[in-house]
């Protein structure tokens, strides 16, 4: 293993792991946590719930949120659900299930301990969000009911109808909303972190721009932790809310934290298609709607075929190729894997809808078993919003689906406390990229934002803190002074171009290159020919790009471009990882790997490693590995069938 | 605007059958433009041309303001985030009705295909004395925040929790409590009502935790504090018009506030704190 990196797994038995490690951490006596400061970036469901929890320990808390309140943080608009091993449905699982089915969902590119204790506390998270009064769905009986989903065999899903994140947003706005009525949290709202600031190699604080004033604001404090969602808007179009952003955790890898396998990202199967060029994001349809949804495509290509001709195909001109090809899982096959097929019986010539970018999820079979009012208990509120994006009606005519960027897996790299390669300095929830290996399985991202925030890095952090000394790093300390003007001097540049171009346009071919080259289906031919491509927009967008305004007042404009300024970095890093990695796992397909029925084929032997990407300031991230060591499960080609 | 999509479709290598139809729009934007709090404000009328039936209202906007930056123009400040009715951030009064024309949806799931070529639309912020303006559309809600702090909760530590199913809730009433939770604290209530009141927004918050069994014990003193704290924030009194249900984009029921009259008046008659 490389010496640079230690993950801290701690040893003996995986089960026993996290008991060990929790006992072994260093702890801080009640009476001193209130003489430590903690700043949390980010107020979706692993922020929010990691700044609530540390108030009620007796940490002094900062919260920052780029949105009006942290109640809109983008964890909100997760629709299915979340995973928990509690068995109440009798049917088999249990705490090595759940670890077992994320491992192997993962396609074998995560951390077994990690994963473990996710698993591990998982349990303890529903019974948090009942406590909280979450208002999960129910059977007959008033106890709590459970769906399956994609990747299990069982049913571990806890739902609140197709608005799960909202619920357990809200259960963590509340519990977040009490320790800012406490004093113990201060909540900073329309705030961006620009900036780490770095004392002694360590995270000491963050510098922050007030988006209503445009004002650049010091903020100091004995830990950072960064919980400021994922990247996915690289590629423009995604499932992420038009301010989800990679500032916080780029400028963070600038300063020195590792970016951990970038180019894992995960296409989601049933989003919304693309209906022009206007599009400014894609909706997406739970994964729920597998399963009662069935995918299919016609058996011979049926050019810009509608929702309602669909009807009109009998029975035997259908190709309901998941079933298919994949008996055993059928519809509910992985997301990566339900993505690649859709793209195939496209790139057959086989898709649907004016764009032949689409297929068919169709509810006519569970409609006509289970009634329409049932069905609209289940899936009443993404049929409307169906309705209203499309003007079709699912309850009559097959939705039409395609893939999008939906969550990245990658993120800062972190050790089994959570902690990213510069100390004082952590990253939770999709931030990281701890637990999801080269592919997230569906109601896995509430589990893990939850997990973290409220279950692991309560306990974890208190390690660091434990060897910190009381005093705080003045604002008016040095590396303050330094970062500040970092900070200016990047807005100034940005406001002075005056080019020709505005940021959405630059942002837009961004997003091209991506989805065409470091998307679902990647060649090393490709990702070489997009490096050279996103290194010309770089250059281009640093002579040529508009931005209005100036930076003392709340300008959108400038918010933007500083934002794409870091995805253009950020891009480059996810190409050289793409390119490092010549395998297909996970969400990663590298047509060069397949097996040859065309699945994606892993090299264990060569690249069973997590990438760590080091930031070097000369264009060229360097590579670092952390090896995976499996004891406990036997890695086998994933095999849905 | 076809251009993405045909050109998608010549990637696949298809040929369609048809190209697609042109049933684009022009239209008449009459916007309110306010530099900040303490500019007066005014509106200002713009054309857009060759909307698109399938854009969003919001992606229409997007285009006028790709327009205006490229004119030096300072574009329409708008706030919006998740944009799929979800995160409660748009808020656009758009002819006089929050949210649009249309019932149940939020801005952002308003499509042009809503309006007909030639329309004139007028756009303005939330108004109430609650939200001040803070630049063009985008308004301050932080005073939602602000009474959910006052006790919109339960207070339950981390860890602190029994077994999720030590407690059965009758269908009926988690289902019931489901429905008060969906709030999304837009303010499309306060922005319909004209005496500017929040009750339906406090009452969603209330009837959820007073229906459920995990909501007792600070039954009492939560709505107290909550309407407290609206109060104190300069939201008006409610004089049932039921706008506010109307104009809800999520459906908060107005039985809502009368459960939050019955539960303050039982909380007052037996008042355990506040003053």
């Amino acid at each position: 293993m490389s010496s640079v990196l230690n993950s801290k797994v701690p040893e003996g038995p995986l089960a026993e792991k996290w008991e060990k490690h929790k006992f072994s951490v260093k702890l801080v006596n009640p009476a001193n946590k209130r003489k430590y400061d903690i700043i949390v970036v980010g107020t979706g469901l692993a922020g929010a719930s990691a700044a609530a929890s540390f108030g009620e320990l007796g940490y002094n808390v900062k919260a920052f949120a780029y949105q009006d309140s942290p109640r809109r943080a983008h964890s909100i608009a997760a629709q299915g659900g979340i995973n928990a091993s509690k068995n109440y449905q009798n049917d088999g699982d249990s705490t090595f299930r759940l670890f077992y089915d994320t491992i192997k969902g993962g396609d074998y590119r995560s951390r077994e301990a990690n994963v473990y204790r996710l698993a591990e506390v998982s349990t303890n998270i529903i019974d948090q969000c009942v406590a909280q009064g979450v208002p999960f769905a129910r059977d007959y009986g008033g106890l709590l009911d459970n769906r399956s989903f994609g990747g299990a065999q069982v049913s571990r899903t806890f739902y609140a109808r197709g608005q799960t994140g909202q619920q357990l947003l809200l259960g963590a706005y509340g519990a977040l909303n009490r320790q800012i009525s406490n004093g113990k949290v201060k909540m900073y709202n329309r705030t961006e972190m620009l900036d780490v600031v770095m004392v002694n190699g360590e995270a000491k604080g963050i510098i922050t721009r007030n988006l209503i004033t445009g004002e650049i604001e010091r903020h100091s404090a004995h830990a950072v932790v960064l919980a400021t969602g994922g990247y996915g808007n690289v590629f423009f179009l995604s499932t992420n809310a038009m301010g989800c952003n990679a500032t916080a955790a780029w400028r963070a890898h600038r300063r020195g934290a590792f970016f951990a396998n970038p180019c894992f990202t995960q296409i989601h199967p049933t989003c919304i298609p693309v209906s022009g060029e206007h599009q400014s994001k894609l909706t997406l349809m739970s994964e729920s709607l597998r399963n009662d949804g069935r995918v299919w495509v016609p058996k011979e290509a049926r050019k810009g075929l509608t929702a309602k001709e669909a009807l009109n195909i009998p029975e035997e001109e259908r190709d309901y190729y998941l079933e298919r090809k994949y008996p055993s899982f059928g519809n509910l096959v992985p997301r990566d894997v339900a993505s690649r097929n859709a793209k195939d019986v496209c790139d057959e010539g086989r898709g649907v809808g004016p764009s032949g970018l689409a297929v068919f999820l169709d509810f006519a079979d569970a409609i006509n078993r289970d009634g329409e009012d049932l069905i609209r208990s289940k899936y009443g509120n993404l049929f409307d919003m169906y309705m209203q994006i499309t003007g079709d009606n699912p309850y009559e005519v097959p939705m039409m689906i395609y893939p999008a960027v939906h969550y990245t897996m990658g993120g800062l790299w972190v050790d089994y406390n959570l902690q990213t390669t510069i100390p004082g300095l952590y990253a939770i929830g999709e931030c990281n990229f701890s637990d999801h290996g080269a592919n997230r399985l569906g109601a896995s991202a509430l589990m893990q934002g939850l997990a973290d925030g409220y279950f692991v890095i309560p306990y974890t952090i208190g390690d660091y803190l434990a060897s910190q000394p009381y005093e705080k790093v003045g604002t008016d300390h040095e590396a303050f002074d330094e970062a500040e003007k970092t900070v200016n001097d990047h807005l100034d540049k940005l406001l002075n171009i005056n080019g020709n171009k505005t940021v959405d346009e630059f942002h837009k071919e961004l997003g091209k290159i991506m989805w065409d080259y470091c998307g679902m289906s990647r060649t090393g031919e490709g990702l070489k020919k997009a490096s050279g491509m996103v290194k010309e927009l770089k250059e281009e967008f640093w002579k040529n790009v508009k931005v209005v305004g100036t930076a003392d007042e709340l300008n959108q404009s400038l918010e933007k471009a500083n934002r794409v300024s870091d995805f253009i970095e950020l891009a480059e890093v996810m190409i050289q990882d793409a390119l490092d990695r010549a395998e297909s796992c996970g969400g990663h397909f590298r047509e060069e790997s397949q097996t040859p029925e065309g699945e994606a084929l892993r090299i264990d032997d060569e690249y069973s490693y997590v990438s760590a990407w080091e930031f070097t300031g000369n264009g060229a991230a360097k590579l670092n590995k952390e090896d995976l060591v499996f004891e406990n499960v036997k890695l086998t080609q994933r095999s849905y069938k | 605007m076809l251009n993405l999509l045909n050109e998608a479709i010549n990637r696949t290598g298809i040929k369609a059958d048809k190209t697609i139809k042109n049933l684009n729009m022009n239209l008449t934007l009459k916007i309110w433009r306010q530099k900040n709090q303490n500019d007066k404000g005014g509106f200002e009328s713009y054309q857009v041309s060759d909307v698109s039936p399938d854009m969003s209202f919001l992606e229409m906007i997007d285009v006028l303001n790709e327009d205006l930056v490229k004119e030096d123009k300072d574009p329409v400040h708008f706030d919006h985030d998740c944009r799929e009715g979800i995160c409660g951030t748009c808020s656009m009064v758009i002819n006089g009705r929050p949210h649009g024309p249309k019932e149940g949806i939020t801005t952002c799931q308003l499509h042009m295909r809503s309006f007909s070529d030639g329309d004139h639309i007028t756009i303005e912020p939330w108004r109430a004395k609650a939200f001040p303006v803070i630049k063009d559309l985008v308004v301050d809600r932080t005073s939602f925040d602000r009474i959910q702090q006052a006790g919109g909760y339960v207070s339950v530590n981390t860890g602190g929790a029994p077994d999720a199913n030590e407690i059965p809730i009758p269908k009926r009433i988690a289902d019931e409590a489901f429905d008060a939770a969906t709030c999304i604290g837009c303010g499309a209530c306060v922005a319909a009502c004209k005496n500017a009141s929040a009750m339906l927004f406090v009452s969603a918050k209330v009837s959820q935790l007073a229906m459920l069994p995990q909501g007792q014990v600070e039954r009492k003193t939560r709505v107290e504090k909550m309407v407290a704290q609206m109060d104190e924030e300069g939201f008006g009194a409610c004089t049932n018009t039921g706008a506010c249900a109307a104009e809800c984009p999520k459906g908060i029921d107005l039985s809502n506030i009368a459960r939050l009259n019955r539960e303050y008046i039982g909380a007052k008659l037996k008042s355990e704190n506040v003053s």
